[in-house]
């Protein structure tokens, strides 16, 4: 990996919250990842852009232990996720958020029961009005309130990764992991999520990774850019350090994107 | 390519699907194991227990009324003439009871239950897999094996012997009205016949396997749809594995549960 070196004078890095170290994952013998090393500092936004097929939907699926890798280390909030029992892996998980690329809103619930649905289970603390009352400020936050007795199938591409986002939100993680979250969407409605996850940033106060293929999305999402390609972290930066590169592969993104 | 080797060289691709056979009766194992360990353990989720409950109750209520009506009424009409060549239309009811509580009753409801929910289960669980719902789930801390697979085997286990009971007393009922049709005989008549010939091993048998051939459909379906890949292709192949295969255990289980019960019936 080459890390693109910063104009800047030394800089005290804040606390690191995950930190990949020399990750490896194959499937029947193909490789995906062959050693990422990857940091995620506190109340930082980093993006991961790659091609379809890069491994980076693989790589946050192992990061919120959803897949196991096959070696290297993966600390999340200073817990070493590949040695954590299921009890221990489920403690952890209240703390990321994990907006998946389809949305994943479980379609048999209205949006209030998919947003209850955790809180319900999680925060047994919590009485009938104060579930009720944060449902709404999140739906809120995210501009979706009147969508809340809506059936998933009655929602929008753009509001269901809105619904996902609040879903994800409701239990106040540290962490925040997008899958692609603009992938399918009107750039209009895209401009709105990239908005909505700076907001989400700011207002949660929350450290996130976002996976992505999109340039305008990395350019007004991300504090720092890591870019992967055939399994690999190939740069890392700001958005302006890596685009400022030479690279042949960081240019067909550019042009692709931007139809230079 | 392999696949073509394969077809070329028979004792590799006898080891292979030998391979993936007992790879999969592992995987299966694995899935019933975890399932008597995951119903064990706390916390239980009763809500949704219930409400699948409801949920196979009510898709497969009307098509078991339909099926067991006409069975009653097909099966006395098609034994009436055997019976009557030898002047003995009179053991009617109770030929019909013991065929229907014996085993048309639990296998026609468990075939249609298979049919109506057991598809109905591998295609919502494939599709929740293939859209990452079920990942969604494990990131909200709740475990999607006890929700999603726990509640609908335990559903499916406790509504098909009620079904099984209910689908017999309707075929009863099409069968007096195909008896009192043809011989005029009273409804006191035709119970006190049909109910002389039942023991309560029948009766309890029948609940009995009533309740395994529940717990297989939805164990069947259940893993079929859990287990589902390959997108939209992989939900449809998902549903109609989790009928076919259920159908295919049932007829196994039948065969096996008949020879066990006739030897204590001796």
């Amino acid at each position: 990996m080459v890390t693109v070196p910063s104009n800047t004078k030394e800089v005290v890095k804040p606390q690191t919250v995950i930190s990949v170290r020399d990750l490896h994952k194959a499937f029947d013998g193909v490789t995906v990842l062959d050693g990422i090393d990857l940091d995620l500092y506190n109340e930082e936004n980093l993006v991961v852009l790659g091609k379809s097929g890069s491994g980076k939907s693989v790589l946050i699926k192992i990061i919120a232990g959803l897949l196991p890798s096959d070696s290297g280390t993966v600390n999340v909030l200073g817990e070493d996720i590949v040695h954590l029992t299921r009890e221990e892996l489920q403690q952890l998980r209240l703390k990321i958020g994990f907006s998946f690329q389809s949305g994943a809103l479980y379609d048999s619930m209205t949006v209030r029961e998919n947003m209850e649905f955790a809180l319900i289970r999680n925060k047994r603390e919590l009485s009938r009005k104060e579930i009720d009352v944060a449902v709404r400020k999140v739906l809120d936050d995210v501009q979706l309130l009147d969508s809340i007795e809506k059936l998933p199938s009655e929602l929008s591409g753009g509001q269901t990764k809105r619904i996902a986002v609040a879903r994800a939100l409701v239990l106040k993680p540290q962490i925040m992991l997008y899958d692609e979250p603009t992938a399918g969407l009107d750039p209009i409605t895209a401009t709105e999520i990239n908005k909505m996850i700076v907001n989400v940033q700011k207002e949660y106060r929350t450290s996130s990774i976002i996976i992505t293929h999109d340039l305008t999305c990395a350019k007004s999402t991300g504090n720092q850019i890591a870019v992967l390609n055939e399994g690999k972290i190939l740069l890392q930066g700001t958005f302006k350090e890596v685009f400022e590169s030479n690279d042949s592969l960081i240019k067909s993104f550019y042009d692709y994107n931007f139809i230079v | 390519m392999d696949k073509m080797k394969n077809q070329l060289n028979p004792r590799q691709g006898f080891l292979e699907f030998g391979k993936d056979f007992f790879s999969g009766v592992y995987k299966i194992y694995r899935f019933i194991l975890r399932f008597f360990k995951e119903v064990l353990t706390s916390p239980y989720e009763v809500r949704e227990i219930i409400k699948q409950c409801y949920e196979v109750g009510c898709k497969a209520l009307p098509l078991i009324i339909l099926t067991g009506f006409i069975t009653g009424i097909v099966f006395t009409k098609q034994s009436r003439p055997s019976l009557s060549e030898f002047g003995a239309t009179s053991w009617l009811p109770s030929l019909v009871s013991i065929a229907i509580v014996r085993a048309l009753a639990p296998l026609v409801t468990a075939l249609i239950v298979a049919g109506k929910v057991g598809s109905s289960i591998g295609a919502e669980l494939g599709s929740m897999k293939v859209s990452d719902q079920i990942n969604a789930m494990e990131m909200t801390v709740t475990n999607p094996f006890k929700f999603l697979v726990v509640s609908r085997v335990l559903a499916c286990t406790f509504m098909l012997p009620i079904l099984v009971l209910f689908s017999g007393a309707i075929s009863l009922l099409g069968s007096y009205i195909n008896v009192h049709g043809n011989e005029l005989t009273s409804y006191h008549v035709f119970l006190y016949h049909a109910f002389s010939k039942i023991s309560f091993l029948d009766l309890f048998s029948s609940v009995l396997k009533s309740a395994l051939y529940g717990f297989t459909i939805g164990i069947t379906s259940c893993y079929k749809g859990y287990n589902a890949s390959d997108g939209t292709v992989g939900v449809g192949k998902a549903a109609n594995q989790a009928v076919v295969f259920s159908m295919v255990i049932i007829f196994l289980e039948e065969t096996i549960v008949v020879q066990f019960i006739n030897s204590f019936l001796r």
